[in-house]
């Protein structure tokens, strides 16, 4: 295992656990601020959706690919639809994988 | 005992859905950069799956440490959402107890402890459903993690098996369920629209503005939409 490694897990066990102790440390003595509590709730979203539609726009982070051969483009639309519909994860991970990989079987290589 | 047993069972499924992202954590750690101790031991202090993924695709975008330590504490921060609404159930419960229960704290475990808490029952005894849930989330990654480490290094070309797609699926599974109200549509699309137009920025920075853009408009327009609470 190389330092920087160590340095990474270090600092990731360094944030994490602080994130979720602090509440439980502290008892009963405190209250969550509304607003604060209110802005976490858009976290996830925000977080996540910046990191991948960029991904699917640019796979290979330089060029657009917005057609319909982009395999990341097509995986993650069916994703999308089948958590929409059925709002089970596992399902719809797996219509994404499937299509991504179909589409990458039929447009790339 | 009863009670830590219900929790485990209660767990179940979650255990089957976070099956293949420990696999899949595992598998592509070698491609990405980390050695085997490294996502073992990842896995076993950090234990949160969608920030070791992250680091995961940053570290195999050359992304340096304090880059994917801050990433970390912004994908980490709905934890914080998490504890808030456990902390009345755990707050009389000794350090010794809640310290654990916090570093076991996940999406699942909290999904499944907090309809338990709701439950009407007096029964003292529901931190151990809650330790349950955690035991058997826990176990659960650090097996799969270790398989896949060894899927990894035993089947060659396995990350080109699709694997670098499974981030984007687990991720637009999970948003997705979430759009259901027009400030958090609005966010998720402020959000996409300032990754797009910073992602030219050094050091992944777009991430940051974009998420930081996303929180504040979906707030703006929640706080727009209820006009009558803020007199």
């Amino acid at each position: 295992m190389k330092p920087h490694e160590i340095a990474i897990i270090a600092g990731m066990t360094a944030v994490t656990f602080p994130i979720r102790y602090l509440l439980f440390a502290l008892g009963e003595h405190v209250d969550f601020p509304p607003l604060l509590r209110r802005a976490l709730g858009f976290v996830p979203v925000a977080v996540l959706t910046a990191i991948t539609v960029p991904l699917v726009l640019l796979p290979d982070g330089q060029h657009w690919r917005l057609d319909w051969r982009n395999a990341y483009l097509a995986g993650a639309l069916a994703a999308g639809v089948v958590a929409w519909r059925w709002r089970g994860l596992l399902a719809s991970i797996g219509a994404g994988l499937v299509t991504y990989l179909v589409w990458r079987a039929m447009f790339m290589g | 005992m009863a009670e830590f047993l219900r929790g485990a069972r209660d767990t179940v499924p979650m255990l089957v859905g976070a099956a293949p992202f420990g696999l899949i954590f595992g598998t592509l750690a070698g491609p990405a950069g980390l050695s085997h101790m490294g996502a073992a031991l990842m896995s076993l202090v950090v234990f949160a799956g969608s920030s070791q993924f992250i680091a995961l695709t940053l570290l195999a975008g050359g992304a340096g440490t304090a880059l994917i330590v801050l990433t970390t504490l912004v994908v980490n921060l709905r934890h914080a959402l998490y504890s808030a609404n456990l902390q009345p159930h755990v707050a009389r419960l000794p350090q010794l107890w809640r310290a654990p229960l916090a570093f076991w704290l996940t999406d699942e475990t909290f999904a499944v402890v907090q309809r338990r808490y709701a439950e009407s029952d007096l029964s003292p005894f529901k931190h151990w459903y809650y330790l349950g849930s955690c035991l058997a989330m826990y176990t659960n990654w650090q097996l799969w993690t270790v398989t896949g480490i060894f899927l990894g290094q035993a089947v060659a070309g396995i990350g080109r098996l699709g694997l670098e797609f499974a981030m984007v699926a687990t991720f637009v599974a999970i948003v997705v369920p979430l759009l259901r109200t027009r400030p958090m549509v609005a966010s998720a699309l402020t959000s996409a629209g300032a990754a797009l137009l910073a992602r030219g920025l050094p050091y992944k920075l777009g991430l940051m503005v974009a998420a930081l853009a996303g929180v504040v408009v979906g707030v703006w327009l929640e706080e727009q939409g209820r006009p009558d609470e803020t007199a």
